[in-house]
């Protein structure tokens, strides 16, 4: 059974100065959400394989959309992240099944590589509630430059049976990095964490 | 005195919208959004003479209108309605946000093929369009506008193109910067969308019955 999406909004937030300097390139960081129909919404279901197949077809879908938005290739994607909201009548485990057991496969090819785990969260909301997606660098969790998150919301999502997926990438980290750590210039990328 | 256009930050925001829990459509309706986030040069004062700034917007508001065509990846014949709106950051005041009328309001009617007399659009002495006669973007472009905090959310109003009355097609999109607009900064929004309410059925004109040519009806 395919998801039923109600509809999806992408976002795209381009920094080109912050703090009286100026970002050269600016940074970028796309969202993508889609509103989907919670069929496990109003009563206990210990199985939650219909969600788990969600996750992985918007894994695809709304990494492919950020990628686009971006307007970049696939592997100069830099950052990612994740995040659920689930509406009044479902349970954060509703949101850990789209976002967890497949999401992640279809939206590392998305972005090309990705051994880095994707950050991620997960809420209970109503409509219009924001959440803060994480951001990680794609390729080392430990690049201090690109810890970030970006916030997420649809102004008439969640109704109470729908749960709006967010999928976040970036093609850079914060706009004015200072504090040391990784770069990206030392990352092995074969681990996922240096 | 420093360039009055100095641009902190672009927000593009596209949404497609497949069904809302009736029949879908044969296409998505798209609705799209951009806010640029810039210096408010007057901020903090009382500054009389702001005209300037009204003409510096200009290109940036042009530039705006192809980004967020370019963004909602349709042709410009698709695009059905149009608004705009600023949401003004503390230290300013609403008269700042004022200033996008023109600019914004034109650039969207230059991208979509207006031909009327841009020296009497900029006076406020009509659009200078011959009535009877079918045009592009004649009616008025809708907006809001507020003084408010970073993150606050201003829901712009959405009309048709060519013809105010066009029922199906009076909308609103939300839009809300997350971190922005501060209080020395103002931001200012054009929004776009391909058409009806997804399922519109309260009646009323339909844009293939647009007769007049006036901007209205």
């Amino acid at each position: 059974m395919s998801i039923d999406i109600r509809k999806i909004v992408v976002q795209v937030d381009e920094t080109r100065q912050e703090q009286g300097q100026r970002i050269e390139p600016p940074t970028r960081r796309a969202v993508a959400m889609a509103v989907i129909a919670n069929p496990y919404a109003g009563r206990f279901s210990e199985n939650l394989d219909e969600l788990v197949a969600a996750g992985e077809e918007l894994g695809g879908l709304l990494g492919d959309k950020c990628v686009k938005a971006l307007g970049i290739a696939p592997g100069e994607a830099e950052s990612y992240g994740k995040a659920a909201i689930v509406g009044e009548g479902g349970e954060l485990e509703h949101a850990a099944a789209v976002l967890h057991p497949k999401l992640g496969a279809p939206l590392r090819q998305a972005v090309e590589k990705g051994a880095a785990l994707v950050p991620s969260a997960k809420k209970r909301g109503t409509l219009g509630t924001a959440i803060d997606v994480p951001l990680g660098h794609k390729d080392a969790a430990y690049v201090r430059s690109h810890f970030d998150a970006v916030e997420a919301r649809v102004s008439d999502a969640p109704r109470a049976g729908e749960i709006v997926v967010c999928v976040a990438v970036t093609d850079s980290g914060r706009p004015l990095p200072r504090i040391g750590g990784l770069t990206t210039a030392e990352i092995k990328g074969e681990d996922g964490l240096r | 005195m420093p360039d009055l256009i100095d641009i902190r930050r672009v927000f593009t925001q596209v949404e497609e919208i497949r069904h809302e829990f009736g029949p879908p459509p044969p296409a998505p309706l798209l609705r799209g959004a951009i806010a640029v986030v810039m210096t408010n040069p007057y901020a903090g004062r009382y500054e009389a003479d702001i005209l300037p700034m009204m003409k510096a917007l200009e290109p940036v508001g042009v530039d705006m209108a192809e980004r967020l065509l370019a963004a909602m990846d349709v042709p410009r014949e698709a695009v059905a309605t149009y608004g705009k709106g600023a949401i003004v950051g503390a230290a300013g005041e609403l008269e700042h946000g004022a200033l996008w009328h023109v600019p914004g309001g034109y650039a969207m009617r230059e991208l979509l093929g207006w031909k009327g007399d841009r020296a009497a659009y900029v006076a406020g002495q009509g659009s200078g369009t011959t009535k009877g006669q079918p045009g592009n973007a004649l009616a008025i472009v809708p907006s809001t506008k507020k003084v408010g905090p970073p993150g606050a959310a201003l829901d712009v109003p959405l009309t048709n193109i060519n013809a105010s009355y066009v029922r199906g097609q009076f909308d609103a999109i939300e839009v809300r910067i997350p971190g922005a607009p501060a209080s020395d900064e103002v931001a200012y929004i054009l929004a776009m969308t391909t058409g009806y309410r997804v399922h519109a059925r309260v009646g009323g004109l339909r844009a293939e019955d647009i007769a007049q040519w006036d901007g209205l009806r």
